[in-house]
């Protein structure tokens, strides 16, 4: 009886074992599918002439998309300027308050801040900064994506400077050493993978947002490194390719896909080197 | 000679509601080691605490009364001026894991900008290893991680760290309960030796302990200073009917 019962147990535990596992690979499937498909599209335009040169109008053969590249880049660079000072600050606050009323109301922020639609993000700025200065930015584009870096930043920065132990603190503050060098020169330096995590993750988070940058940024097919006027970014070119009716652009569209792509997959990997390279052992 | 660097005045502290420590009038003796001892939750590591000021880091913390150094109120000074002036180990070894053994001794100089020449910083590193009785045990490591010390040379580590900054007082809240009995007879020895320099003020559950090295012991009970002598008086002829009891281990 009892080892009937005891079978019937472990009968069940293999099911359930069974059950996560396939699940786990059920939903593995349509997301390498995904990768691979487009690795497919992708690598086949892609070469030194497309990520040297810039865009041939329509009948053309060839064209690069080397201005949507610096375009993309200096957005996020731009971005990531705004966003990690802030974010930093804000997650070293929400680290140290305690829970008083700024703190609850600035939590829900973030918190909602995280679900708002890029998209609104986008429309948002286009009202705040772009209708103002009478034309769309690289920049208007930066600000847009660092409030979609924000939330990232700011959780990560908080989640990791919890980990920190108290007793460090203690130790810089008994010697004398004031508290705002306490916490850039003992805190942060110890919470240093977790902030940096946070910030690439961030980064992988907006590299591929097209709706923010549709109102801000608008996208331009020549090349441009003024950050004041309209500017190429790779999601945005991959838009505008995908919707043109020519074949030969699709083919476009699907090499800067793969290259944002591969971007954030480095990115992600670069995130876990630096989480078992850097991480401080307490 | 004896004189006095440290003393309160019908001190008091609490957090929040709970009063903490009640109406405490002590005097601590330069260059001798006070031993504060007491049963748990008496108030002994708030009161260390509040000498330094570190008591500050709890928000709902308050004081009354006064604590005098060298005749001026430590509530008139700037807590961060203090607290170079008055050096703390912990119950816990606490190095700085990000730092060297090196960058550790000299932590206290670097975290507040000090500029050192490159003799002025080798000097201050060995002298204080050599005073916190560990130099010869890391002297060929002195730039490996502080966290790759046993814990017994940790603590000693932190003891070199806040002897680095040249403190009057030591502060030392039960610094070899976490320690085992070879590296707690190492630090009770180095803290013998450091009295020549330094005032030592140690807090520790450990009446051996406290009767081994101290030459003050002020006993704790319920936040009120219950007895304050020499220790040899207190072993041996306590007033207080409750310092006996604790003395003799009928309680605490």
């Amino acid at each position: 009886m009892m080892k009937e019962r005891l079978r019937f147990r472990e009968t069940r535990n293999m099911i359930f074992k069974f059950f996560i596992i396939v699940c786990t690979l059920i939903s593995i499937i349509p997301l390498v599918l995904l990768i691979v498909y487009i690795f497919r599209q992708g690598i086949s335009v892609i070469n030194w002439h497309f990520l040297t040169s810039l865009p041939k109008p329509v009948g053309e053969a060839g064209g690069g998309i080397l201005n949507a590249l610096i375009g993309s880049l200096l957005i996020i660079l731009v971005a990531t300027m705004i966003a990690v000072p802030f974010g930093v600050s804000m997650g070293m606050y929400f680290s140290e308050s305690s829970p008083n009323w700024v703190y609850k109301i600035a939590h829900l922020c973030v918190d909602v801040l995280q679900g708002i639609p890029s998209i609104v993000i986008g429309i948002i700025i286009y009202i705040w900064l772009v209708k103002p200065f009478g034309q769309f930015s690289a920049f208007s584009g930066s600000v847009a994506l660092s409030f979609m870096m924000l939330p990232s930043i700011i959780k990560s920065t908080e989640e990791t400077l919890k980990l920190v132990p108290h007793s460090l603190k203690e130790a810089s503050l008994s010697l004398g050493v004031p508290y705002y060098k306490t916490m850039l020169r003992v805190i942060m330096p110890a919470g240093i993978s977790g902030i940096l995590n946070g910030i690439i993750l961030g980064v992988a988070r907006v590299a591929g947002e097209t709706a923010p940058l549709l109102f801000t940024a608008f996208g331009n097919p020549f090349m441009s490194f003024n950050i004041f006027k309209p500017i190429a970014s790779l999601p945005l070119i991959i838009f505008n390719y995908a919707i043109s009716p020519y074949e030969d652009w699709h083919r476009l569209a699907w090499g800067a896909s793969f290259i944002l792509v591969s971007m954030v997959l480095i990115l992600n990997i670069i995130t876990k080197v630096t989480e078992t390279r850097w991480k401080v052992q307490f | 000679m004896e004189s006095t660097i440290l003393r309160t005045e019908d001190f008091n502290a609490s957090f929040g509601t709970t009063h903490v420590l009640k109406n405490l009038n002590i005097k601590i003796q330069r260059k001798k080691i006070t031993a504060i001892m007491g049963p748990s939750g008496c108030g002994k590591s708030t009161f260390i605490r509040c000498i330094n000021r570190m008591h500050e880091l709890n928000s709902n913390a308050t004081t009354k009364g006064k604590i005098y150094l060298d005749g001026q109120n430590i509530y008139e000074q700037n807590p961060t001026i203090l607290r170079r002036k008055i050096g703390m180990v912990f119950q816990n070894p606490n190095p700085f894991n990000t730092m060297s053994i090196y960058q550790n001794v000299l932590a206290g100089y670097t975290l507040n900008s000090y500029k050192l020449t490159r003799t002025k910083k080798d000097e201050i590193v060995e002298e204080s290893l050599k005073n916190a009785a560990l130099w010869d045990e890391v002297k060929n490591t002195l730039h490996k991680k502080g966290t790759f010390l046993s814990g017994g040379q940790q603590q000693r580590l932190c003891i070199a760290r806040s002897l680095a900054m040249k403190p009057e007082i030591i502060l030392l809240d039960e610094p070899t309960s976490a320690l085992d009995p070879i590296s707690t007879s190492k630090i009770e020895e180095l803290l013998y030796g450091l009295k020549r320099i330094y005032t030592i003020i140690i807090v520790t559950h450990n009446i051996q302990q406290a009767g081994r090295i101290s030459d003050y012991t002020a006993f704790f009970y319920l936040g009120e200073l219950t007895e304050m002598d020499e220790t040899k008086t207190i072993f041996t002829n306590p007033k207080n009917i409750q310092t006996q009891n604790y003395i003799t281990g009928r309680f605490g």
